[in-house]
């Protein structure tokens, strides 16, 4: 188990090494793909199937998808290798150390008395059954019934979203048709 | 694509069964793992996939760039129409326990689970939409695909 989850941690740094360093567009939207994979391989081992799927489907395929499109628009290469910046580094690297010290303060993985299992009170996973009349899969219920109201602000956002790609990019296409109505 | 029959043939074969499992997540999503987010994005996967090997003409005779965008909107109408349903039956907008009915037992779900059955199948097909809507949009840009 220990040794699974240690070797996709490293296979996860070194994919992200490689994205940062390689320079043909093309390879990098690839390692960006295998990295959206493999981290759906970790969630699928930290027992969370449904993040796990949505990576798979979002991250490895549709943005890849998306990424690829792109790149057929922008054309294949970088533009060539930057002067190596000493103070974005320097930034980073100290952000870095701030955050793996922040990790120290976390609970452990799996502690029973993290906040997180004890502050929105275990009722809901109690309740759930007895509530949804049975309905096993108490993700969705706490997704879809308990919190209907946000799952409802969730759709709008996608619904949004998709709005406005539309209404961004299909200008260009929508102006040759002009053109040809007004010639 | 025309050069390519290996990849015609594997995605014609694939993308069947991409639908299944799609439909699987959607439906089996209050039972086990998964629900409408999940489901909209595999099946608007298999959309694309399709629109990737035979061109956006192609899928765009499946599934029209119009019907597309109507459906974005469709979702959100289901999911808010379900609210306003409950609210109109006596209860609180979003109570499902007001659609609790004696209609064909065993085969309808009961109140909340129909409830929320109805509005995961509303998130299912705002997201279907919206993915392929965008992968057109990007696809349609220089009709490079």
């Amino acid at each position: 188990m220990n040794l699974i989850v240690f070797t996709i941690l490293a296979m996860l740094a070194a994919t992200a090494v490689t994205v940062a360093r390689i320079r043909d567009l093309w390879a990098a939207i690839m390692f960006t793909g295998i990295y959206s994979f493999l981290s759906a391989s970790w969630m699928l081992i930290l027992d969370a199937p449904d993040v796990a799927f949505t990576e798979a489907a979002v991250g490895a395929g549709i943005s890849t998808v998306l990424m690829l499109s792109t790149l057929v628009l922008v054309g294949p290469s970088d533009a060539g290798r930057r002067k190596p910046a000493l103070v974005p580094l320097t930034v980073v690297t100290i952000t870095g150390c701030a955050l793996v010290y922040g990790t120290l303060d976390m609970p452990h993985f799996g502690d029973p008395n993290d906040p997180i299992h004890l502050h929105p009170r275990p009722s809901f996973v109690e309740k759930s059954q007895v509530d949804m009349h049975g309905l096993p899969n108490v993700i969705t219920s706490v997704l879809a019934s308990y919190r209907g109201y946000d799952t409802l602000g969730e759709t709008t956002v996608v619904l949004t979203a998709g709005i406005a790609v539309l209404l961004i990019l299909r200008k260009e296409k929508d102006e040759p048709e002009r053109e040809a109505v007004s010639q | 694509m025309i050069a390519f029959p290996i990849i015609r043939v594997v995605t014609k074969l694939l993308i069947p069964y991409i639908l299944l499992f799609g439909f699987y997540v959607q439906f089996h999503g209050d039972f086990g793992p998964g629900g409408g987010f999940q489901a909209g994005v595999i099946l608007a996967a298999a959309l694309i996939l399709y629109g990737l090997v035979f061109g956006l003409q192609a899928v765009q005779r499946v599934v029209p760039a119009w019907a597309v965008e109507k459906m974005m909107a469709l979702g959100v109408l289901i999911y808010a129409g379900t609210g306003i349903t409950t609210i109109l039956l006596g209860g609180k907008f979003l109570d499902y326990e007001v659609l609790d009915h004696h209609l064909l037992p065993g085969i309808l779900p009961h109140g909340q689970h129909l409830g929320i059955f109805v509005v995961e199948l509303g998130v299912g097909i705002t997201v279907t939409a919206v993915m392929t809507m965008i992968f057109y949009t990007f696809a349609g840009r220089k009709h490079v695909l």
